[in-house]
């Protein structure tokens, strides 16, 4: 393929990637790094570095948009990018360390788990149980617009929700993905913060975790401006048209595509690291 | 808290994020955008690889270098400028985070912020390599 016919393929399969990533929830980054890898043969070094960059255009962009509804909870955001910044730049430093078909079989394990983790439906979870002292403490109560006026909520188990979210950034550090669903595992299932919060904040709390590990892998070389710049034009774009899409689709029935999308690039990935092919 | 430290509320601090937010990943599309179509067009016909990893040339993989090469227009150096200035752009927001934070007299999330902007610049000057 000449440069110019690279390109062009990078960008639209990005925009696939970014639309399906806004649709699902689960970002762009899951599918764009198995694109490029499984589909176009690029390394996977340069593959998340690609999507690293992506990501965090997505996050930025999306963010923009959701401050405004006032969902998002800025304390308990950056408290918690503590967490992850910190794992990021282990993950990002272990990812330097590893082979590619190492990164890869993680990367195989993570999809499958995306997939699993899309099927079900949010918890529509009620605490009743007085605040949290830490949490309360932390000044992480907060409230978000519900049906009838602002709804206020308690935070709960912050350590555990903290040691969670050190995980998620040691994965978005090592496979250059935004690690979006664990972070809304770790605010949804473990802090029992309210499903809309949870996500508006994970997807405010993605961009600042990517960037950590960014540093780490411009100066290994894994940023190459001639990919990255398809991939990060691409996903912006097909996120934002996502995004816009999003209030009108079928999303039950996308959930359920994707996921089995999802699935096989996971068992492919994994296939191609065990017989050593990446 | 008087009127003017009410007036910087968690809603107005959100607010002025999102703003700093759109503005940064506006210039840096827009910059990747040019420069990759500058790229492009100097470079139509050749062919590229990325089976083979061999990391990046030394000017593309610093903050230094990248900045080097921009002012010399190369279109490598700019597209990596552009995509520089997209990590930037949650930095920036976590150091102004910190500012907001301190007009509010929160001084415990002042140092919060200020943590996650020292981990941010420790990754980003390369003393954690």
């Amino acid at each position: 393929m000449t440069t110019l016919e690279f390109t062009i393929v990078v960008w639209l399969g990005s925009f696939l990637a970014g639309f399906l990533g806004a649709l699902t929830g689960l970002g762009g980054g899951v599918v764009v790094v198995p694109m490029l890898v499984l589909l176009l043969g690029v390394d996977i070094r340069y593959a998340i570095g690609a999507s690293l960059v992506s990501v965090i255009a997505t996050s930025s962009g999306a963010a923009a948009a959701y401050v405004r509804e006032g969902y998002s909870n800025i304390r308990i955001g950056m408290f918690l990018e503590i967490a992850t910044t910190v794992g990021a730049a282990v993950g990002a430093l272990i990812a330097a360390k590893v082979s590619g078909g190492a990164i890869g079989f993680v990367f195989g394990l993570t999809l499958l788990y995306s997939a699993f983790l899309s099927r079900h439906d949010p918890s529509g979870h009620v605490v009743n149980k007085p605040p949290d002292a830490l949490a309360t403490r932390l000044r992480m109560n907060g409230d978000f617009p519900g049906s009838d006026g602002r709804q206020s909520y308690n935070v709960y188990q912050v350590p555990g929700g903290f040691g969670l979210m050190f995980g998620a950034g040691m994965l978005s550090g090592l496979l250059g993905i935004g690690s979006g669903a664990v972070k809304v595992l770790a605010m949804d299932q473990v802090m029992k913060i309210p499903f809309k919060v949870s996500t508006t904040t994970s997807n405010f709390m993605i961009g600042v975790t990517a960037a950590a590990s960014a540093g780490v892998y411009l100066s290994r070389g894994y940023i190459d401006p001639r990919l990255a710049m398809p991939v990060m034009l691409g996903v912006l774009a097909g996120s934002l048209v996502g995004a816009k899409v999003l209030v009108r689709a079928n999303v039950r029935v996308l959930r359920y595509v994707f996921a089995i999308v999802i699935a096989v690039l996971g068992i492919e990935m994994l296939y191609n690291a065990v017989t050593g092919k990446l | 808290m008087t009127e003017t430290r009410a007036s910087w509320n968690d809603q107005k601090i959100e607010r002025i994020i999102g703003l700093l937010l759109r503005v940064g990943v506006s210039m840096s599309a827009a910059l990747v955008f040019v420069a990759g179509i500058a790229y492009l067009w100097q470079n139509r016909g050749a062919r590229v690889s990325y089976q083979q990893f061999h990391g990046e040339a030394a000017e593309l993989t610093s903050v230094a270098g990248v900045l080097r090469g921009s002012a010399t227009l190369d279109p490598l150096a700019l597209m990596q400028l552009g995509l520089l200035i997209l990590i930037a752009t949650p930095v920036a927001r976590v150091l102004f985070a910190a500012f907001a934070f301190a007009l509010e007299r929160d001084w415990l999330y002042v140092v919060v912020s200020l943590i996650v902007f020292a981990v941010l610049m420790a990754t980003l000057t390369g003393v954690v390599v």
